[in-house]
Parts: structure tokens; C-alpha cells; sequence
């Protein structure tokens, strides 16, 4: 047999799997009155960090569309290890902005890179703290226009905080995942989870205030929707 | 520890600088409770140095947001440790009691200690460092006032005998230990502090609206779903909240006690005695710390409401310590006809020299 004849073949084996791999997608929502949000005020008080606000910002638990549709909701499947292709996958991207962390909430990969900014004309000190064994506190200063900080996380780890002690009100929450199957719902409550598997699964979508719940998914060779109850204040 | 070498000589100077001494540490204890406040114990990642420059070189124009709470405790601290070596030396080459120039040393090797503890809680990255560091700076704190009691003309009489008069076993004793249990209450509270878990509980004189709250998995994942701060804290746990209703069991015991106390020694002592008078003044300390305690809660932990709690609090333990200091200075024999004593005067049929 020709090597170029089994060529066909092997393709098909190696795209075979992916062939098969689904979207899980789904909308988060809310219901209820969510606790009202509190004016960021110490931000005013400084030179550097009020400069591009009109207005005083507020704080940004709850972040809710006219329907309910809940953002920064981190959606993945549970129990579902030693997947990561972290080392492999594009950075992400964490900006200090108007002594803010932009964004709030993110998801990253264990070995995955997280690339910490600062865009403002003021000192920061990243500090990340977490809390799994095998994950490493560090506290680093970051000078106006100074390098990238760059940070990987061995352990997986739900809402790992980042904060600046400069500026206290300062603070991100990275979600740290040993599998690529993870994202972050967006303002309208979307959420992609993309090429999984197939296979039955259990998804968590975790709120950084409103706690985690699960339903059960069977993915097969289409996407899966995914109803999760709304999330509430109880 | 009064008998060895005794003095009849005071040293005015001496006294003094050890009140400034005294004075300083409590200012620095009231800058480390901003820091703690402010959330700005780890703004400057770095120690011995600041931002990688020498601490004393640090330009003031950097001293922004947390950096300025951290920094200046820093510098204050280090005020601190040079009144202390001044005082250890002083107290060595002129205090002709042996054992008042080992408690120099002590105090030397107090303020040594506690700067390294500070320098470790930050560079390992360690909160749980920060109660001990706290902790610690109350016991240098009453270890400084110790040694400028020691150092007054009241103590130098006091221990000459010519001022002596009978304070009971069971008064002392019960000053003792109300004294030991705001030291536990403060551990508690540099706990509760050192957590950065902000308010467990976020009202008073009820706790989540109840006399004692729910601590279920879901009552608490209530509480934190309508918490919301600034300062973003870490989620609250149960333990927590328990450690909060501890704080506050805790406060009210050593109300009673201090109370106690004072009633105790009035009727006694009598109405005149410095150890009545100093009773009363504890206890109008507990009712000044009762009221910050709400207002800490009240207002949201504001940070100055929230230090003034920690200063008196520090000041609170260290009126207890100096009461149990002259309470066994003096006499333990039991005078059954004593009534009534001077303010510092003598009843000739209670002087007993020592």
C-alpha cells in the first residue's frame, strides 16, 4: 500500500474525535432584587486613579441584564482533570485600568500564563493569594508603564484573588481549571463552552457572591443547551 | 522582685523617657491597627527595604494609598526600637536594680523580635503572622509601662514600704484574671482582624437580625450574597461569625468583671485609694471600648472608628496589668481591721516595711 493512499485514513482517525466535539452553551440568569452595588469613593480621593472617571465607579458583584441575564458567571465541567493544554494556549490578560482590575472575574488553564498590566500612571503591587497547595502567594510591585507580570498556577482553583494593597479596593478573582472546558458568561448571561467531548459531564456555574450550582449534560455529536435555574439571593 | 536592690532614689529623666517610650509604642500600636484597617499590611512587598530603596530614604512623594499607613509604621517602629535600645542602655548604666536591667534587655530583645515578626508576616506571605505580631505588641506595650511604673517616684515609695497598705488576695486575683481575659479578648480580636474577612457580622446589638445567628452552609452563603464592600473581602465562614459572637460574649464578661473590679475596690480600698481610683478608670475605659465596638459596627469598620477600638482595647489591658503590678506590689498580709486608706498616704497601723 502507497504511503499517500493512507494518508485519508489516518487523518480521519486523528480528526475523528473532533469531529465529534460539541459546544455546550447556555444563559445565566438572575432573579430577584440583587443587593445594591457601593461607590468605589477612596478612588476619588487619589490623583492618579480618579483621572479618567467622571463619576464615582461602584463596586460590581451583581451584573444583571434587564432580563436577568447574569454575567461573570464561570461556567465548567466539574471533576474534569488533567486535561490542560495550558502551556499551549494563547495568554490571558489581566489590566490594571483606572486602579481597577480589568476583568473582574477570569478563567485560565493550570500552566496557562496570565499577563498582568498596569495602564495607570501610578504604582501597583499585584498580590495574588491562593489558597491550593501547590499554587504560590506572591506579592510583586508593578511601576507605572513597568513590564508585564506574568503568573501560572499549578493546582486547580476556584476564584483565586488578586489584589493591590496600594489601593484596597483593587481586586480580581481568577478561576484556575486543569482542562480547557471553562468560560465566563457575558453581559447578556451567554455562555460557550467549547469542543467537549463526547461524554456525560456535570457543568458548575459558579458566582463569586451567589455560590455554584450543577446540571448534568450528555454530550454527543451536536451542542448541548444548558438550563440552569436562575440564581438568587437566599 | 521588688526586694532585690532595693532604692530609695528616683530617677526623674529616666522615668520620663520611658513614658515617652510608653507613649510612642501606643501611638505605633494605634498606626499598626490603620494598617490592618486599611487592608495595607502587604503595600509594600519588600523589608528591611521599601520599593528597594533604604527604609529612611524612601521618598515621601511614594508614601500613596496603603504604602503610607505601612511605611510610616514602619519608620514609627523604628522610633520605637531606638527609644528602647536608649532605655535598655539607661536602665543599665544607672538603675541600680539588677533585675530592672534584665527587664531593659527584655525589652530590647521585645522590640527586636516584634520588628522581625512584622518583616516576616510580609515577605512569607503570612496573615497568620499578623496575630502574633499583634499579640506581641500588647505584651511589649505593658512590658514599656512595667518598666516606667518602675521607674516613678509612686513606685519607688511603694516599694521603700512607707506607702504600703493592704490589697486582698481575692481583689487581686480577680484583677488578674479579668486582666488575662482581655488579653484572650484581644487575641481574639487581632484574629478576627488578621483574617481580612471584614465584618462577620454587620450589625449589632443583634447578629443577622437574631440574638444568635444562623451558621448553616446556607445561611451563610446568604450572608455573603448580600455582603457587599469595597474592600472586597474574602468570603465570610461560620467559624467566623462564631468568633465575632465569641468577641462579643467575651466583652460583656469582662464588663462584669471590670465592674466587679471597681465595686471591689471602692469597697475595700476606699473611695480615695490610687488602685480605686485607676478601678474606676479601667472601667470607664470598658464602657468608652463597648461604645467604639458598636460604632466599629455601626459604621461599617471604618478604619479610624476601627483603630480607635484597637488603642483603647490596648489601653484597657495595660490599665489591668499596671493595677496587678501595684495590687502585688503591695502588701498580701490580710489587715482585717483595714477601712479606709489614703490616696497615697499612710495609715501608720498598716505600714509595714518591707
Amino acid at each position: 500500500m502507497k504511503i499517500s493512499s493512507l494518508f485519508p485514513l489516518v487523518a480521519a482517525l486523528v480528526l475523528l474525535p473532533v469531529a465529534h466535539a460539541a459546544d455546550i452553551v447556555g444563559i445565566v440568569t438572575f432573579k430577584g432584587t440583587s443587593p445594591a452595588e457601593k461607590e468605589i469613593s477612596p478612588i476619588m480621593d487619589d490623583a492618579n486613579c480618579s483621572a479618567g472617571y467622571s463619576k464615582t465607579p461602584t463596586t460590581h458583584f451583581y451584573i444583571v441584564g434587564p432580563k436577568g441575564e447574569l454575567a461573570d458567571v464561570v461556567i465548567s465541567l466539574k471533576d474534569v482533570t488533567g486535561k490542560s493544554i495550558g502551556a499551549a494556549a494563547s495568554p490571558a490578560v489581566l489590566d490594571q485600568k483606572g486602579c481597577l482590575y480589568t476583568p473582574g472575574i477570569i478563567a485560565i488553564q493550570t500552566g496557562q500564563k496570565l499577563v498582568v498590566k498596569n495602564s495607570d500612571n501610578c504604582v501597583h503591587n499585584v498580590h495574588d493569594k491562593p489558597t491550593a497547595d501547590g499554587n504560590h502567594e506572591s506579592n510583586d510591585v508593578q511601576m507605572p508603564g513597568g513590564a508585564d507580570l506574568t503568573y501560572t498556577f499549578a493546582k486547580p482553583e476556584p476564584f483565586l484573588k488578586f489584589q493591590c494593597d496600594v489601593h484596597p479596593w483593587m481586586f480580581a478573582w481568577v478561576s484556575v481549571f486543569d482542562s480547557p472546558y471553562f468560560c465566563v458568561s457575558d453581559k447578556d448571561g451567554k455562555f460557550v463552552i467549547k469542543n467537549v467531548p463526547p461524554g456525560k459531564y456535570t457543568v458548575e456555574a459558579a458566582h463569586r457572591k451567589l455560590g455554584s450550582q450543577t446540571q448534568e449534560v450528555e454530550v454527543k455529536d451536536s451542542d448541548v443547551t444548558v438550563n440552569f435555574p436562575a440564581f438568587e439571593v437566599k | 522582685m521588688t526586694n532585690n536592690a532595693p532604692t530609695n532614689k528616683t530617677n526623674p529623666w529616666l522615668f520620663r523617657f520611658a513614658v515617652l517610650t510608653a507613649f510612642v509604642t501606643f501611638l505605633l500600636i494605634g498606626l499598626g491597627g490603620l494598617v490592618t484597617s486599611h487592608g495595607a499590611g502587604m503595600s509594600v512587598p519588600d523589608w528591611p527595604n521599601t520599593y528597594g530603596y533604604n527604609m529612611f530614604t524612601f521618598p515621601i512623594s511614594k508614601w500613596v494609598g496603603g504604602i503610607f499607613y505601612e511605611h510610616t509604621h514602619r519608620l514609627l517602629a523604628s522610633a520605637v526600637g531606638l527609644l528602647t535600645t536608649v532605655l535598655t542602655v539607661w536602665l543599665w548604666l544607672k538603675d541600680p536594680r539588677k533585675w530592672m536591667h534584665w527587664l531593659g534587655v527584655a525589652a530590647f530583645f521585645g522590640v527586636v523580635a516584634q520588628g522581625i515578626l512584622g518583616g516576616l508576616r510580609v515577605t512569607l506571605h503570612m496573615d497568620s503572622l499578623g496575630v502574633f505580631h499583634a499579640s506581641i505588641a500588647q505584651l511589649f506595650f505593658i512590658l514599656i509601662c512595667a518598666i516606667a511604673l518602675f521607674t516613678s517616684r509612686f513606685w519607688i515609695e511603694l516599694n521603700a514600704g512607707s506607702k504600703n497598705y493592704f490589697v486582698s488576695r481575692g481583689l487581686r486575683t480577680l484583677v488578674l484574671v479579668t486582666t488575662l481575659m482581655i488579653f484572650v479578648q484581644l487575641i481574639i480580636a487581632a484574629t478576627m482582624r488578621h483574617q481580612h474577612a471584614g465584618l462577620a457580622i454587620p450589625d449589632f446589638p443583634l447578629a443577622y437580625g437574631k440574638v444568635w445567628p444562623a451558621t448553616n452552609p446556607d445561611a451563610v452563603a446568604g450572608y455573603n450574597a448580600r455582603r457587599i464592600s469595597v474592600t472586597e473581602e474574602a468570603p465570610v465562614i461560620a467559624f467566623q461569625i462564631q468568633l465575632q459572637m465569641a468577641h462579643r460574649v467575651v466583652a460583656l464578661a469582662i464588663f462584669i468583671l471590670v465592674a466587679a473590679c471597681a465595686w471591689l475596690s471602692w469597697r475595700r480600698l476606699g473611695g480615695k485609694d490610687s488602685l480605686t481610683k485607676l478601678a474606676f478608670f479601667w472601667l470607664a475605659l470598658i464602657f468608652v471600648q463597648i461604645g467604639l465596638g458598636a460604632w466599629t459596627i455601626w459604621s461599617n469598620k471604618a478604619a479610624d472608628v476601627t483603630t480607635l477600638h484597637v488603642m483603647v482595647g490596648a489601653l484597657s489591658l495595660v490599665t489591668g496589668a499596671l493595677w496587678c503590678l501595684i495590687g502585688f506590689g503591695r502588701l498580701t498580709l490580710s489587715l482585717p481591721d483595714a477601712k479606709t486608706f489614703g490616696v497615697f498616704g499612710v495609715q501608720t497601723s498598716m505600714m509595714v516595711n518591707k
